[in-house]
């Protein structure tokens, strides 16, 4: 701002950075971690259960309803937490205007790729077990 | 920056290698490292539903990777990095919402007290998924 002379410094900053969507970024991180909460020990406790009771038991275990629910329900709230915590973690570190929206761009597409991923293998398990 | 030059020389905040190493500097940065960490456990989780659900080709290899000794190392740190970041993620909806466990010595303690729920509570679920 070449002729800035009368600007004070609150009136050049002032819709820049997190004044935009900073408070909506700070509640759904934290309503994702409340949901997270309940779901995680759960999935620690299941994935571990599965991946020990090998691919028949571990299939068949997917394919009930309530786990198959609860499974999308993690992916969801991790996925969506996750995009949020690895956003502000690019944030900080990644300085360069190209570089930090490339990866902010990736981190987007990552998450919900994957997100899509899962959704669409739980229910493939799901269906094909004619439930 | 704002492009106007700033009003007065403030002083910037402490730098990471300046700081005492505590139990509180240990627990947030051991936050963020497993929140990363998690991250990418993730991409690994989402192999291992992707991989069952299209069936028996790749699942007996990855089956023979999750058996092995490094493969159980691994699942038993992503159980230990998941359930740091969930009790010290409680911590922090704490300060947030009622603003509890600021005091010094509760704040030091509560980051002892997520270490060793992380190691020993993956442990436990770890008996748990084997003998139940």
């Amino acid at each position: 701002m070449s002729d800035g002379k009368f600007l004070t410094p609150t009136k050049a900053a002032r819709g820049l950075g997190s004044s935009k969507s900073g408070t909506h970024h700070h509640i759904t991180q934290r309503v994702s971690a409340i949901a997270l909460i309940f779901l995680v020990p759960w999935f620690i406790f299941s994935a571990i259960n599965a991946i020990q009771a090998g691919e028949i038991a571990a299939a068949e275990w997917v394919a009930q309803p309530l786990p198959a629910i609860l499974l999308i329900l993690t992916a969801g709230a991790t996925l969506y937490h996750m995009r949020l915590g690895m956003q502000v973690v690019i944030e900080d570190y990644i300085t360069k205007p190209g570089m930090r929206g490339a990866l902010l761009i990736l981190n987007s597409f990552a998450c919900i790729a994957m997100f899509a991923a899962i959704t669409l293998s739980v229910l493939k398990l799901w269906i094909g077990a004619g439930a | 920056m704002s492009g106007s030059p700033r009003a007065d020389a403030r002083p910037l905040s402490p730098h990471l290698q300046v700081w005492r190493p505590h139990a509180t500097f240990y627990a947030s940065i051991t936050h963020r490292i497993t929140g990363v960490a998690l991250y990418f456990g993730t991409f690994l989780i989402a192999g291992w539903i992707v991989a069952l659900a299209t069936g028996a080709e790749c699942y007996p290899a990855i089956e023979d990777l999750l058996f092995s000794w490094f493969g159980s190392v691994i699942l038993y740190l992503w159980a230990v990095a998941a359930l740091y970041h969930l009790v010290n993620g409680i911590r922090h909806l704490l300060w947030d919402g009622p603003a509890i466990g600021f005091e010094p010595k509760t704040a030091s303690a509560v980051s002892i007290f997520n270490y060793t729920v992380a190691i020993l509570g993956a442990a436990a679920i770890w008996a748990a998924a084997a003998w139940l």
